[in-house]
């Protein structure tokens, strides 16, 4: 085990993939002379020549599809798109093409791309480019998402995307990036499509992914210490696909749950959990489902209005402490205001 | 008629074929435009019968330029093309029996069935797909040839596109990518003077669009689609060029003898213009000349036709015969890399199979 940043270990883990397999290459906007935006790139474009560190016009539609029809020929492009945001200018190449060209020409071609791309929010960056919009991508068959929240996943999730022979939308997010956590040494791919339980616990189910995963051990953790709440944490891991097994079995056994987003409420992620307990743990709720999410406007500019449209620690505990006492239990801080 | 198809065919750039063709290619070309030409209206009958489903966009009238363009590539080079790419398919060498079966939507049609008359893909005969989105080609098959030239080969990618691709952000994007990166692509745009029904002037405000590439330091050329020989011709060159990393655009000015699909009626041509569309008929065109230069008699000619005929037909039978594919293969192709909670649901069905209640097994 080794300590690092998220950051440090999407870098060296892309390191270790290109130095693995001579078809795994890099493309996007200023990921070479520039290093990236977020610098996960640092140092590669020296190491491995511009040929497998490929800086692109500002061309979203042009670069991705050009990894697309790269990957058709058995190369494994990573794309960078710097931020979520600009992939919409990649749409249709990434749903009509990337997701469709396996299935659409009967299993003929593989797509082994991955695209590497931030979430974010909360770092005053205005309407364009404070969006969550993995859901455009997950709600797609034939693509394949992932999101990982802890230096750990990040590495054994993108080794699986890298090795993965079909399109991986690789969900990063710009709060994680100077995160810090161990690490293991050994190259062992995370399984696609498995969500994590990464506390366990009988009170709660709290469901996160990114950086909500992130909040949810974090709450999960102080809520233990100050109120002595046994918060059972999943991690989703996966967005599609979907492991809701693992959501199931975990609200059977705790009778309520708490689902963080921070993309918008209304047709977003979190539906889609929220609708998967109704479907499968209907009988075993003892409160409805709750979803925290941020707040349906174009993310302001301002730090006061930014600041209460991002969902924060004190939304997720207080979304925690309403659902359990809709459950009936009483709680030392919010429970005696019911006595 | 300010702006149609009739006024571009006096572009100054046509020029008639010059040099001495060798009979033997000719009568070659000959029989493979009676293949397209009998294979589409065999199409457009089955479709018209309801046989074949979805849209369904011929290469009526264009026999001439895709004989000419596929004559010009390698078997090891590279297609991506559009939505009309049945002939594309056939002269790539794939089964014709297959290319109708796909249309019939059977497990023998070249992507099995899953994509029809839009989306023909063949990775042995290297036909890298039709594609039904406008442009939507374009990207991939620059990363096709970006795939070529690092592994260091010397295969070719053409790819192929309607006039009005020409208007769409993918066309900058790709062109630019491709003459940055010294990529070997021949990029051909088949203008036939129509959208659907929008015309090339009222679409692009420089028609004559081989002359875009100039935007991007890039050779291009225009060229008559009517003549096999002509369009062979520059598309050899365009290849060449290509194939020692110079991209290349290519303009091959054609026409659409039908509507924009077979169940276009096509009402926004005149009747005048339709009857002065037949004699740019290249099918008719060549068998003239075939016989003019005495290289085949009338009646080889129409022996020609006959065996073409003959072979759409069987494409025709074998379709109809081929097997429906089993309803079980549903989600065969979801991934092809395997993976956990891959959804296999049918729409009829619930996520999760009906559990008794809690309360019934005292479990709470």
């Amino acid at each position: 085990m080794t300590i690092k940043t998220y950051r440090q270990a999407l870098h060296d883990t892309l390191r270790s993939e290109m130095l693995r397999d001579e078809d795994v290459f890099l493309m996007g906007e200023e990921i070479g002379v520039f290093e990236g935006s977020y610098k996960i790139t640092a140092g590669l474009l020296a190491e491995f020549g511009d040929k497998r560190v490929r800086d692109t016009p500002i061309a979203e539609e042009g670069f991705t599809g050009a990894a697309i029809g790269a990957a058709m020929l058995g190369l494994r492009p990573v794309v960078e798109i710097m931020t979520i945001n600009f992939s919409l200018l990649a749409l249709d190449q990434i749903v009509n093409h990337a997701a469709k060209i396996y299935g659409m020409f009967g299993g003929q071609a593989k797509v082994p791309l991955v695209i590497r791309t931030p979430g974010g929010g909360g770092q005053q960056l205005g309407a364009t480019h404070s969006q969550n919009i993995e859901l455009y991508y997950a709600f797609v068959p034939g693509m394949k998402v992932v999101a990982p929240s802890t230096p750990a996943d990040a590495k054994a999730l993108l080794l699986a995307a890298i090795r993965d022979d079909d399109p991986v939308l690789f969900l990063e997010n710009l709060a994680l990036y100077n995160t810090k956590g161990d690490v293991p040494d050994h190259d062992t791919p995370a399984e696609i499509g498995r969500a994590k339980i990464t506390r366990e616990g009988h009170d709660l189910t709290l469901i996160g992914y990114s950086r909500m995963a992130y909040i949810a051990s974090n709450v999960a953790d102080a809520l233990a210490e100050s109120e002595g709440l046994d918060i059972e944490v999943i991690d989703l891991m996966s967005l599609r696909p979907l492991d809701r097994e693992t959501l199931i079995t975990s609200v059977k056994k705790t009778h309520a749950a708490v689902v963080l987003e921070d993309d918008w409420l209304t047709y977003g992620i979190g539906a889609e959990i929220a609708a998967t307990i109704s479907d499968g743990a209907f009988d075993y709720l003892d409160a409805p489902v709750r979803r925290v999410a941020m707040a349906e406007v174009p993310m302001p500019y301002s730090k006061v209005l930014e600041s209460a449209a991002f969902p924060t620690n004190d939304d997720v505990i207080n979304a925690i402490f309403q659902t359990l006492e809709a459950v009936g239990r009483r709680l030392k801080k919010v429970g005696q205001s019911h006595d | 008629m300010t702006d149609n198809a009739l006024t571009k065919r006096k572009a100054p750039t046509r020029k008639p074929t010059a040099k001495k063709v060798d009979g033997g290619q000719l009568t070659k070309y000959y029989r493979d435009m009676m293949l397209i030409r009998r294979f589409e209206e065999r199409a457009a009958r089955a479709y018209t019968e309801a046989l074949i489903g979805g849209y369904c966009h011929l290469n009526l009238g264009e026999e001439a330029a895709v004989v000419g363009l596929m004559s010009a590539l390698r078997d090891d080079d590279y297609l991506f093309t559009n939505y009309r790419e049945h002939g594309y398919a056939l002269l790539r060498g794939i089964d014709p029996n297959r290319v109708m079966a796909e249309l019939y939507g059977r497990v023998d049609g070249v992507s099995k069935g899953w994509g029809g008359s839009m989306h023909m893909f063949d990775m042995a005969h290297r036909l890298l797909g039709g594609y039904g989105i406008v442009g939507g080609q374009l990207p991939l098959a620059t990363g096709a040839a970006l795939a070529i030239n690092y592994r260091g080969l010397d295969e070719v990618v053409m790819c192929t596109m309607g006039d009005g691709t020409a208007n769409i952000g993918a066309f900058h994007e790709s062109l630019n990518i491709a003459a940055l990166w010294d990529l070997p692509i021949v990029f051909v745009v088949i203008n036939n003077g129509l959208g659907m029904g929008t015309t090339v002037a009222k679409a692009s405000a420089e028609p004559e669009i081989y002359k875009r590439a100039s935007a991007y330091a890039m050779a291009s050329e225009r060229v008559d689609g009517l003549d096999p020989v002509l369009v062979a011709d520059a598309a050899t060159r365009a290849v060449a060029s290509a194939r020692v990393g110079k991209p290349f655009l290519l303009e091959v000015v054609s026409e659409r003898l039908r509507g924009h699909s077979v169940v276009d009626p096509a009402k926004y041509r005149s009747a005048e213009e339709v009857a002065h569309l037949a004699q740019f008929d290249p099918v008719p065109a060549l068998a003239a000349r075939l016989v003019k230069e005495k290289i085949l008699t009338t009646a080889e000619v129409h022996k020609i036709d006959e065996d073409e005929t003959a072979r759409a037909d069987a494409a025709d039978a074998f379709a109809k015969s081929s097997a429906q594919p089993d309803v079980s293969t549903l989600f065969d192709y979801n991934y092809a890399t395997p993976v956990a909670n891959d959804s296999r649901r049918l729409p009829g069905e619930p996520l999760f199979a009906a559990a008794a209640r809690p309360s019934t097994e005292a479990s709470r």
